[in-house]
């Protein structure tokens, strides 16, 4: 196995299916000879050429438009928008016409297409650049919402994905392209869709997390265990949409206690969704308030001030102690 | 140094073959066969009595709000009958009798606008998109798809509609720049029927033509009368070759005019006069079509009467039909179905819920009711 970054990762994961499958096709912008501005796509244009390895102009409408064309006619276009903050006008393609043609049409049409897009703060980039908006997706019936929090989940995560009948939104947090890296295996790996991971099994409170604030959320649990003497169990979400409830109810039933942590501003986001979910599973068992950890309701500040609008280990670590505590 | 025109080649055509007086162009005049003429004026008459009748049923309250075509036949016949079955077709909303000559049936799309979701399954042997509600965000839809057939070594050729509103969208731009440059076999045709709701073209464009836009994007841009339908079926067919060609998209503008309102929620003498519309009531392309293929010994007199009379018939029994549906149709349940491959543990829940809440006698059962 090599050890490999996320970026690395989810290369291999676009060959590998590139390889097998003459039906998957990549677009974006700069996605070719460039090989994206991340680096996701590099060798691929010079792999497979520019038939499969598509460089549009610059236009997220059509390329997300484009995509869902191609799906319908039996590709299974993977595109790139290279900045989640500029999906937003590839919004009612995805909302108006990918979500929804298996449902219009009756089950006849469907638009097996991926967006892959990298989303969230802390890489001190442009304005525009360090957005985390999945509740976007997740809020729109007929997507998945897909966010790995690491090189291994990633590959196995898009290689589903790619795969999946239907239309998949795949966040890659710009933090982690780059943050580390893991042993990825060559051979063929796959996650399912809409599952949950347990990461870290404890006894005495729920962290529910996913994408580039997993990591924060299990320097909290060590800080908790190390200093407080508590074991955490630690959830990574990886598929938003659709929620993997079963797993959440579980861990909360045993723990009574819930922290949510994620990036994107509190209202109405991910935090609110599970909240409700585990009042109406499991009201009974809770000992204490449900605590969010979360952005603010603000625009994510230039890069300047970031880091005091992203959650971290400290502000994870606090609001635990006041579930504790309660 | 200095100013000089780039590119002094560049123009548009306007093509025109059967007038409104029945001046016909017999150097431009297509050939086409008697089963072709037979097919499309079969076709423009199912479309054009086919919409009054659902104006009727509208106001009798028998289905909900739809967009009249009336006038508009010709543009749509005469352009998706340069396909082949095997194309694709990507319509917006206003392409009914396109729809029709495509093999849609009338049941659909009584069934549609009744609010049913049955009304938009496409048959398994065909190859069109259901029509498509957002303004012109269908027009992307034809390239990717054109994009596929190009890839997979096909000859098949997409042919997409929309208005001259349709023209201010973005995807409009975008669709017609991607096509270009990916040289997909893409056929854009605009309907310009002078109207968008109540926004007459001269607010939409500034352009003295919607065809010239093409120019901008590098493919050819043809604008044809498009109540003439020998002028849109040549500028069709001619696209459509040049798409299956490997010669790329093209842009053809009908100019036609929207007889009636826009759907029947609105009430164009609000925001347009009578005149203009009695101008262009006596250019209908059906009337027009019609005394040509009588001249020329296509359709006898008596041929005439008989399929205005099949046609009746059909159009009833299409009624007839599509109402007996709607009587088993509409299970709320249904409406679980198909948004996935398979249905989330979450929507499973909320469609158990429905179930309870139906079993016990609160919920609402299906059902059109236009009050």
């Amino acid at each position: 196995m090599a050890k490999m970054t996320m970026v690395e990762a989810l290369n291999m994961a676009l060959r590998q299916e590139m390889q097998q499958d003459d039906a998957v096709i990549l677009l974006g912008q700069d996605i070719g000879r460039d090989g994206g501005v991340f680096r996701v796509t590099d060798g691929l244009f010079a792999e497979f050429g520019e038939e499969r390895v598509v460089d549009t102009p610059l236009a997220e409408s059509a390329i997300v438009g484009m995509s869902i064309g191609m799906a319908v006619y039996g590709l299974k276009p993977v595109c790139e928008i290279q900045f989640s903050g500029f999906a937003y006008q590839g919004f009612h393609q995805l909302e108006n016409h990918a979500a929804r043609m298996r449902w219009r049409s009756q089950g006849r049409l469907h638009v097996p297409m991926v967006m892959r897009a990298p989303y969230g703060g802390g890489v001190r980039a442009l304005e525009h650049h360090s957005e985390s908006r999945e509740a976007y997706w997740a809020h729109t019936p007929g997507l998945k919402v897909i966010i790995p929090s690491g090189p291994r989940n990633a590959r196995a995560l898009l290689v589903s994905a790619i795969r999946d009948p239907d239309p998949v939104i795949f966040y890659e947090g710009k933090a982690l392209y780059r943050a580390f890296r893991e042993e990825v295996p060559e051979e063929e790996e796959t996650l399912p869709i809409g599952k949950a991971q347990m990461v870290r099994s404890g006894d005495d409170l729920t962290m529910i997390s996913y994408g580039a604030m997993l990591r924060p959320t299990l320097e909290a649990a060590d800080d908790l265990r190390q200093k407080d003497g508590v074991t955490a169990e630690v959830i990574d979400l990886l598929t938003l949409s659709p929620l993997d409830t079963q797993l959440l109810v579980a861990s909360v039933s045993k723990t009574g206690r819930a922290v949510i942590v994620h990036e994107a501003p509190r209202s109405f986001g991910a935090g609110a969704e599970i909240a409700a979910r585990l009042m109406e599973e499991a009201f009974f068992i809770l000992e204490a308030p449900i605590e969010r950890v979360t952005g603010f309701d603000l625009i994510i500040p230039y890069f300047s001030r970031e880091k005091s609008y992203i959650p971290g280990p400290a502000r994870i670590a606090a609001a635990a102690r006041r579930t504790l505590n309660s | 140094m200095g100013r000089k025109y780039l590119d002094p080649e560049i123009g548009v055509e306007l093509l025109s073959i059967l007038d409104e007086y029945g001046n016909l162009d017999a150097e431009l005049e297509p050939q086409i066969g008697n089963d072709l003429h037979l097919k499309m004026y079969r076709a423009m008459l199912v479309g054009r009595r086919f919409d009054e009748r659902m104006l009727d049923l509208q106001r009798q309250g028998r289905i909900g709000t739809f967009p009249p075509i009336k006038g508009q036949e010709a543009a749509q016949i005469g352009s998706v009958a340069a396909l082949r079955d095997r194309d694709w077709l990507a319509p917006s909303f206003r392409e009914t009798a396109a729809e029709i000559m495509r093999g849609r049936s009338l049941e659909s799309i009584l069934l549609y606008y009744n609010g049913y979701n049955e009304g938009t399954i496409i048959p398994d042997n065909q190859h069109d998109m259901p029509m498509s509600v957002p303004v012109s965000s269908q027009i992307i839809h034809a390239v990717g798809l054109g994009f596929a057939a190009k890839y997979r070594r096909t000859d098949e050729v997409v042919m997409t509609f929309f208005g001259d509103g349709g023209t201010s969208e973005g995807d409009f731009h975008e669709g017609l720049n991607f096509a270009a440059v990916y040289q997909t076999p893409v056929v854009f045709v605009c309907q310009n029927n002078q109207w968008a709701i109540s926004i007459p073209l001269a607010r939409q464009t500034r352009s003295r033509t919607i065809a010239q836009k093409a120019l901008a994007y590098g493919m050819p841009g043809i604008q044809v009368d498009g109540n003439d339908i020998l002028a849109v079926h040549l500028a069709a067919a001619e696209a459509v070759a040049r798409a299956r060609g490997g010669g790329g998209p093209t842009l053809l503008e009908c100019v036609t005019y929207r007889i009636m309102m826009h759907t029947t929620a609105d009430d164009p003498k609000k925001y347009r006069s009578e005149e203009d519309v009695e101008r262009w009531k006596a250019r209908d392309p059906l009337i027009r079509y019609r005394k040509y293929l009588v001249e020329k010994n296509i359709l006898t007199t008596h041929r005439l009467s008989e399929l205005d009379e099949e046609v009746e018939k059909e159009i009833r029994s299409a009624i007839d039909r599509a109402e007996e549906q709607m009587r088993y149709l509409g299970q709320p349940l249904d409406m679980f179905d198909h948004l996935y491959a398979e249905l989330p543990a979450e929507l499973r829940a909320q469609k158990e819920a429905l179930a309870r809440e139906l079993d016990s006698g609160i919920g609402a059962k299906g059902g059109a009711n236009h009050g």
